[in-house]
């Protein structure tokens, strides 16, 4: 039965535990714990966050690799856990490691693995898409971080998915190989596959993403566009001001007490390297501008930026390392 | 205007389960024949031990010829290289790489995998058993006919064993402990596991045990088959254990990732 008006994948409160494990004296480790989210088809949905953070453990329970100890997951309207081939031949999977045999040529794996399908995606078409002709006769092992990244892009495809999982989908991937798998993400989307990818990149949400989860010790801890997640931040303490960090070099030592609004956080983040934080105006760039004139600075660097999703991530999860 | 018809439309069905499990059977099938050392466990080194066995004495005064006793012995080796050994290894490895994991999320699912794995293993056996036969019949083989049917489906039975053996190791320790396990078993089992040497030909202290190993049944079941064209009921009984006990601990115990 199909059901095209499930979404792509419902999540709520997923509880795994992993163990026993020797480190904590033989209990079981919560590695997700209540977690919620939902992916629409025709979006991509990122499940952002640290190393660590539990998200390979919650799209791996999704596609029923890996048992969950709690909570229920509906992957278009089916639960993973007791789904049979039927299912599998509408979800496509990008596993972190790629989980290609290393022994194997490109095309003849592509060849088989759409054989498991009645009516896959042309092969030598998605070969030409990916750019894999390239290097059609290079066994998976002698490949590069990014041709093994798009090859595993094109196994998970050849059964033309209508939810596609990609862990980690730019790890590895030089700066060609990232436009061209960017690209196809997006008329994907736009075809009404529902993507759901894990990143720890900030910029692979922000570039990428319809909809994020940032996700945090094993629970999603905020959620919204790209764009709510920024405003959120940008209202909700400042009353409507523009949050801007502006940084410059210039020579060290320099003491800018008086020139910006207390409201303003001005330091001196190495020698030389100097950020000012805050609701800052026109007039307070103008101010500073006017400070360096009346003493002859001319900085080496400057530069103005909103807040990016990567400040927002950094607030909501602690800045700590772990 | 898509020029990618083939993704306008999204959603694919699977493939029919035989359909599925013959095309994995056939890759791994090639993958295997492509390895050559799996070819030298396969094939060489058998070959090599049925050779040794027709021009030394070790086996005489057991049966009518060197090697109608030899052969049995040899084909049962062939077993458990190919099922314990090779496809053992094999997992091994693509349980590490995730090979398993990723293809047991296309529809060829986990018991797809596992069965494309039986099935060549089957084939390969199939392909062991005609070179052993071509080059055993010129050095005067001569099988007993009534035993030949019985025999090979004793040997099958011998391949499922050692397959769910070599499963259960490839499934729940390192590759490169599995590789070390199951070649020292091959070697272990081959010199002293009554696999071509009967327990007559072993130390008193191995006779007592041998019957009970799945080298030692499969062995005797093959020799008794293949020579006196009988069915040894006691070790067919041994080896559906082994299959059945093995087969269990793997489903319990095997770890996909």
């Amino acid at each position: 039965m199909r059901s095209p008006e499930s979404p792509a994948l419902t999540i709520r409160g997923l509880i795994k535990d992993v163990g026993p494990l020797p480190s904590l004296d033989g209990k079981m480790l919560r590695v997700v714990s209540g977690l919620s989210l939902t992916a629409e088809r025709g979006q991509v949905t990122a499940l952002l966050g640290a190393n660590g953070a539990g998200k390979t453990t919650t799209i791996e329970c999704a596609q029923g690799l890996q048992k969950r100890t709690g909570g229920t997951i509906s992957l278009l309207g089916a639960d993973p856990d007791t789904a049979g081939a039927e299912l599998r031949a509408r979800v496509g999977v990008m596993l972190q490691d790629g989980g290609l045999p290393p022994s194997a040529r490109p095309v003849p794996l592509l060849r088989h693995i759409a054989g498991m399908y009645q009516d896959p995606w042309p092969v030598d078409d998605l070969i030409a898409r990916l750019g894999i002709d390239a290097f059609s006769r290079t066994s998976v092992r002698r490949l590069s971080g990014g041709q093994k990244q798009r090859l595993a892009l094109a196994a998970a495809l050849v059964g033309r998915p209508e939810v596609l999982f990609l862990d980690e989908p730019s790890a590895g991937l030089d700066p060609q190989s990232r436009q061209l798998v960017f690209e196809l993400i997006g008329e994907l989307r736009d075809r009404g596959m529902g993507i759901v990818l894990t990143t720890h990149l900030m910029d692979d949400a922000q570039r990428l993403a319809d909809y994020v989860y940032i996700i945090d010790a094993g629970r999603n801890v905020a959620e919204g566009t790209v764009a709510q997640l920024l405003r959120h931040e940008l209202t909700e303490d400042t009353a409507g001001q523009h949050i801007r960090t502006l940084l410059f070099e210039a020579e060290p030592g320099l003491d800018l007490a008086g020139v910006l609004p207390d409201a303003v956080d001005v330091r001196e983040t190495r020698a030389g390297s100097y950020s000012a934080t805050g609701p800052l105006t026109p007039a307070d760039l103008s101010a500073v501008a006017a400070w360096w004139a009346a003493r002859g600075i001319m900085p080496a660097s400057m530069s103005l930026a909103a807040r990016s999703l990567e400040d927002v991530f950094l607030d909501i999860s602690g800045r700590e390392t772990r | 205007m898509s020029t990618s018809p083939a993704a306008a439309t999204l959603g694919s069905r699977p493939a029919s389960l035989l359909r599925r499990v013959l095309l994995q059977g056939r890759y791994e099938t090639v993958t295997m024949l492509r390895n050559g050392e799996q070819l030298i466990l396969a094939v060489i080194l058998p070959l090599l031990a049925l050779v040794g066995l027709t021009v030394t004495p070790l086996l005489d005064g057991l049966g009518s010829s060197r090697v109608n006793i030899a052969v049995p012995g040899i084909l049962a080796l062939c077993a458990m290289s190919t099922a314990f050994t090779g496809q053992g290894i094999a997992t091994g490895f693509d349980r590490r790489y995730g090979v398993l994991r990723f293809l047991s999320t296309t529809p060829l699912g986990r018991t797809g995998l596992i069965l494309g794995k039986v099935l060549a293993v089957l084939a390969v056996l199939v392909l062991q058993v005609l070179v052993v036969a071509a080059v055993a019949l010129p050095l005067g083989w001569r099988p007993s006919l009534p035993g030949l049917l019985p025999g090979l489906l004793l040997l099958v039975l011998g391949a499922a064993a050692f397959t769910a053996l070599g499963l259960l190791v490839a499934g729940t320790v390192r590759p490169e402990a599995t590789l070390a396990i199951t070649n020292l078993l091959w070697i272990l089992l081959g010199a002293l596991g009554g696999i071509v040497l009967p327990a007559e030909r072993l130390p008193a202290a191995a006779q007592a045990v041998v019957h009970f190993l799945p080298s030692g049944a499969l062995g005797q079941a093959l020799r008794d088959a293949f020579l006196h064209g009988s069915v040894n009921l006691a070790a067919a009984f041994v080896l559906l254990l082994w299959t059945a006990l093995a087969g269990l601990a793997a489903t319990r115990w095997f770890k996909w990732n």
